[in-house]
């Protein structure tokens, strides 16, 4: 599948903003960080900003983006459209419980509820993310059961180790909690997304170019002329074979800078203490950050669509 | 409204392709986007069509397939035209976030109202056959209309009322008809000659049908020499004699 830019930075962001809102709630209401001012405007700010780009880019690569609104509409069937509408209604009870936080300078009790059920609505969001590409049968590398789990860890993931990086930038609350998170969490993921690609190595095709073609029966077969000579939509849209061809290095390079290097450098942190965990979690996540958009290239580039098969690509 | 019909008819309005008589001249194709650059989804744009990399809306597309079988050293070379396989179970249908993307109740036919359309391009990433395209210049999804403004179009004689593509196939490989009906002449042609549809483990239960090839004819049946025959009408007479002859026979 051809990887736009506009989707990579839309699911990497806004999954990073949903993973930072949902350890803001965490943190907040089970009281590991206190409703310090200037740390909910920084973290609830960077998380928002996020989000909302990421939901913006989104719209990037639509046709008519002017009418991006009635892709509210179709929330029955639709997973993207549950995806707009589950996004808006995230707003809400994270929108208060960041006011509760910045304005009325508390985030437990009745606050920290709210702020849990919006971390929920957070993570419902980009579990609806996820079913967009987990539910297109047509492309075997995105539907199946390890998809939607890689996008949920991801976004924890991305969340944690951002709210330890501002933990430890603000020096408030005890970060000892974010800091256990962040290695569970990247290592989770970490596993997940190489369970993903065995997965992946291990399954094999449902659709063949003899079931596309139904002429099985003859033979093996493969096209010999093509219906055009210069690619069409479909293969520039869907033919797209450049992450195929480098698929093992590209897998080591997103394993090593999304997962091993960040879990390596935040182990480090508990080890080695102030000064140093403040170079060692921004360069988690400066890794983290190079590691996690080649992944998400990565899932698009190397994603097989079944119209290839057609078109023996 | 995305979701497939509640109560869908018995109709299911679709094309059998026969692939054995199919002689792949593209002229489905051609005659598809004639009709259709005008028709209910027009226009279908072409970008860059006298440069270098031209591009553009098709409906249709014929390729040529060559089916080996190693061990029986046989192979064929089978013409096969795509085009949207109006399914029942259509996964670009479900979707779109829209509504663009419908299914009719009536008769089943696949559409797309392009006045509302986003041009999100998740319906061609569902579709397995690469039915639908994307008009780079609307900014929106294009695909197969089943001649929609052509098959109900009381102005056309009766015989014209089917799809363009099968009106000017010039060897007769594409039929129109319903296929919900078990009694019509299309279902009757699948019956009888185990049309199949695409890809079924996708789960999308397309109305088309492909009829597969017929049978190779090996072995005795060979069809006789031509290039063996020679005039021996003139008994073997010189060149001048046999001119002469063939003056005077005028």
């Amino acid at each position: 599948m051809h990887p736009a830019k506009s989707v990579i930075y839309f699911t990497t962001a806004s999954g990073a903003g949903y993973g930072l809102m949902v350890w803001l709630a965490v943190m907040g209401a089970f009281g590991f960080i206190p409703a310090d001012r200037p740390f909910g405007i920084v973290g609830f700010g960077l998380a928002f900003f996020l989000i909302i780009s990421g939901l913006l880019s989104s719209t990037g690569h639509l046709g008519r983006p002017e009418r991006a609104w009635r892709a509210l509409s179709q929330w029955r069937s639709s997973w993207l459209s549950r995806e707009g509408v589950a996004a808006i209604l995230a707003f809400g009870p994270t929108g208060l419980y960041a006011l509760g936080w910045v304005v009325l300078g508390q985030n437990t009790g009745p606050v920290g509820l709210i702020g849990i059920a919006g971390a929920l609505m957070c993570l419902i969001t980009v579990y609806f993310t996820s079913m967009i590409y987990a539910s297109l049968k047509a492309i075997p590398a995105w539907s199946n059961r390890w998809t939607s789990l890689g996008y949920l860890l991801m976004a924890l993931m991305s969340g944690a180790v951002l709210i330890l990086v501002l933990q430890t930038i603000m020096g408030i609350g005890n970060s000892m909690v974010a800091l256990k998170a962040s290695v569970v969490l990247i290592a989770l993921a970490g596993l997940v997304k190489l369970m993903y690609w065995r997965s992946l190595r291990n399954s094999e095709p449902e659709s063949t170019t003899e079931s596309a073609t139904g002429l099985g029966k003859f033979g093996q077969v493969r096209m010999i002329e093509s219906p055009h000579d210069e690619d069409n939509y479909l293969l520039k849209e869907m033919g797209f074979q450049i992450a195929r061809r480098h698929t093992q290095k590209l897998k080591r390079f997103a394993l090593a800078f999304g997962f091993i290097v960040p879990l390596a450098l935040v182990a480090m942190i508990s080890a080695l203490g102030m000064p140093y965990a403040l170079i060692l979690s921004v360069s988690a996540l400066i890794s983290g950050i190079v590691g996690l958009v080649t992944e998400r290239w990565l899932f698009f580039a190397e994603a097989k669509h079944v119209v290839t098969l057609y078109y023996n690509r | 409204m995305t979701l497939l019909p509640q109560n869908p008819s018995k109709v299911k309005l679709g094309l059998v392709i026969d692939l054995d008589i199919c002689v792949g001249c593209h002229a489905c194709a051609v005659n598809c986007k004639e009709w259709n650059t005008s028709g209910k989804m027009a226009p279908l744009t072409d970008v860059d069509p006298y440069g270098a990399k031209p591009d553009g809306v098709w409906f249709n597309r014929v390729h040529t397939f060559e089916a080996v079988d190693e061990a029986a050293g046989t192979s064929r070379t089978v013409h096969f035209p795509r085009s949207c396989l109006h399914c029942d179970d259509a996964p670009c249908v479900t979707v779109c976030p829209t509504g663009a993307s419908y299914k009719r109740d009536e008769d089943g036919i696949v559409l797309i109202n392009t006045d509302i359309c986003i041009g999100c391009k998740l319906c061609s990433w569902a579709c397995p056959y690469g039915a639908r395209e994307y008009d780079e210049d609307e900014g929106v999804m294009k695909k197969c209309t089943l001649c929609v403004d052509k098959i109900y179009n009381e102005n056309l004689p009766p015989e014209s009322r089917v799809p363009a593509c099968v009106s000017t196939c010039p060897s007769g490989a594409r039929s129109f008809g319903d296929l919900g009906d078990p009694d019509s002449d299309v279902s009757k042609l699948v019956a009888a000659r185990e049309g199949y549809a695409l890809m079924p483990e996708q789960g999308t239960k397309p109305v088309n049908r492909y009829l597969p090839p017929r049978p190779k004819k090996i072995g005795d049946e060979v069809a006789p020499r031509l290039l063996d025959h020679h005039d021996d009408s003139a008994d073997g007479a010189g060149l001048l004699a046999r001119w002469v002859d063939k003056i005077l026979t005028v």
